[in-house]
């Protein structure tokens, strides 16, 4: 599905800049946003560096495992194709937490260990079910304080700046329930299908 | 407000003086193992860099032709007759794909129509409701080497739908007045 839409993308953005006059913003772009890109990966290598280190350390000194144990049984509901005691259920955690505290920079690389562990136990090159609920809460988003956001509103002069925050949360909480239980009904699906 | 942002600032040097303090406490070759875990970072940012690329390429080649713009367009009475404001369509469309598109829109609108109006609110809180699916479906898959996704995309993309709906719905209901 990846393939269609990003061949697509391109596909329909060349053609209708043919008959719209727009090609040279189209060849601008080419290079441009080829460029940009890369400027995007080496901004996340010095993050990607840091945490990762970090993230070893937290992983050797026991804190991963600790926190898995603490949140463990929801989390195992919520992923019972893994193994109580398994790293990844540590970094599917620090993924959350991160998430929550607005870290989408710190969550990236830890979501990363989670999904190679999480490979570790499918071993094949399909996505399981485990990474598809891992990455539906993920896209959903786990958002506490969008501090992005509220810097902004203060920048345009908000009355209340926070005044947003509770209805995000409210939204995403929402979301994220609502995702969940989409992500069960395509399993359920799944499962059917195979039986059949 | 200044409880927020203290806490955001607070949030992250507390995590790694935490990690640091355990790891000096358990007498761990903290050091090392920073540089052992920090090489895996260069070889993850290399490996991401085809997948970022190429994606960004293709929507950009979208954006800059127009095309999307005709999109929203042709969108544009369906969405208002079910009651999404014209105005935040492209900020719908873009939150999937592009995280920092969709964070340059929602700064957008809220120069343009006031960060304490209907628009400015909504736009605030779709942009934190959601989060980048394209982006972190490319990223995670592409990472591992998964080549079938399954229904991940699919459920990704319903649940982002799903989170411009209930913005508009949770914040005319809140903001009321």
């Amino acid at each position: 599905m990846v393939n269609y839409i990003w061949a697509g993308l391109a596909i329909i953005g060349i053609i209708y800049a043919m008959f719209n006059g727009t090609m040279e913003e189209v060849n601008q772009a080419l290079f441009s946003s080829a460029q940009e890109a890369v400027t995007l990966v080496i901004g996340l290598v010095s993050v990607l560096i840091f945490w990762l280190g970090l993230m070893r350390i937290a992983e050797k000194a026991g804190i991963l495992s600790m926190l898995a144990t603490l949140f463990k049984p929801f989390i195992t509901r919520l992923f019972p194709e893994i193994p109580k005691d398994h790293p990844a259920m540590g970094y599917i955690l620090s993924n959350f937490i991160a998430n929550l505290f607005g870290l989408g920079n710190a969550a990236t690389p830890m979501g990363i260990k989670a999904m190679e562990e999480m490979k570790k136990i499918s071993n094949s090159n399909h996505a399981s079910r485990s990474m598809i609920t891992f990455l539906v809460i993920n896209t959903s988003s786990l958002t506490l304080i969008p501090t992005t956001i509220i810097a902004i509103r203060i920048q345009y002069d908000s009355a209340a700046p926070t005044e947003i925050v509770g209805t995000t949360i409210i939204a995403t909480f929402i979301t994220t329930i609502f995702a969940i239980f989409v992500d069960r009904m395509f399993h359920l699906r799944r499962e059917r299908n195979k039986k059949k | 407000m200044s409880l927020i942002s203290t806490i955001s600032v607070w949030i992250i040097p507390i995590i790694v003086m935490s990690i640091l303090l355990t790891a000096v406490v358990k007498k761990l070759p903290s050091y090392e193992l920073f540089v052992e875990g920090g090489k895996e970072g260069i070889s993850m940012a290399v490996s991401l860099l085809p997948y970022l690329l190429g994606m960004i390429v293709s929507i950009t080649i979208f954006r800059s032709s127009g095309a999307m713009d005709a999109l929203i367009d042709g969108f544009q009475p369906i969405l208002r007759l079910i009651g999404i404001p014209s105005e935040i369509v492209p900020l719908s469309f873009t939150r999937p794909l592009s995280g920092t598109a969709a964070l340059a829109i929602t700064a957008d609108l809220i120069k343009v129509y006031g960060p304490d109006s209907f628009i400015g609110r909504l736009a605030s809180t779709m942009q934190g409701s959601t989060d980048t699916t394209f982006y972190i479906i490319t990223v995670y898959f592409g990472a591992v080497g998964i080549k079938k996704m399954g229904d991940a995309l699919k459920v990704g993309l319903i649940a982002d739908f799903v989170g411009i709906i209930t913005s508009i719905i949770i914040v005319s209901m809140v903001f009321s007045n």
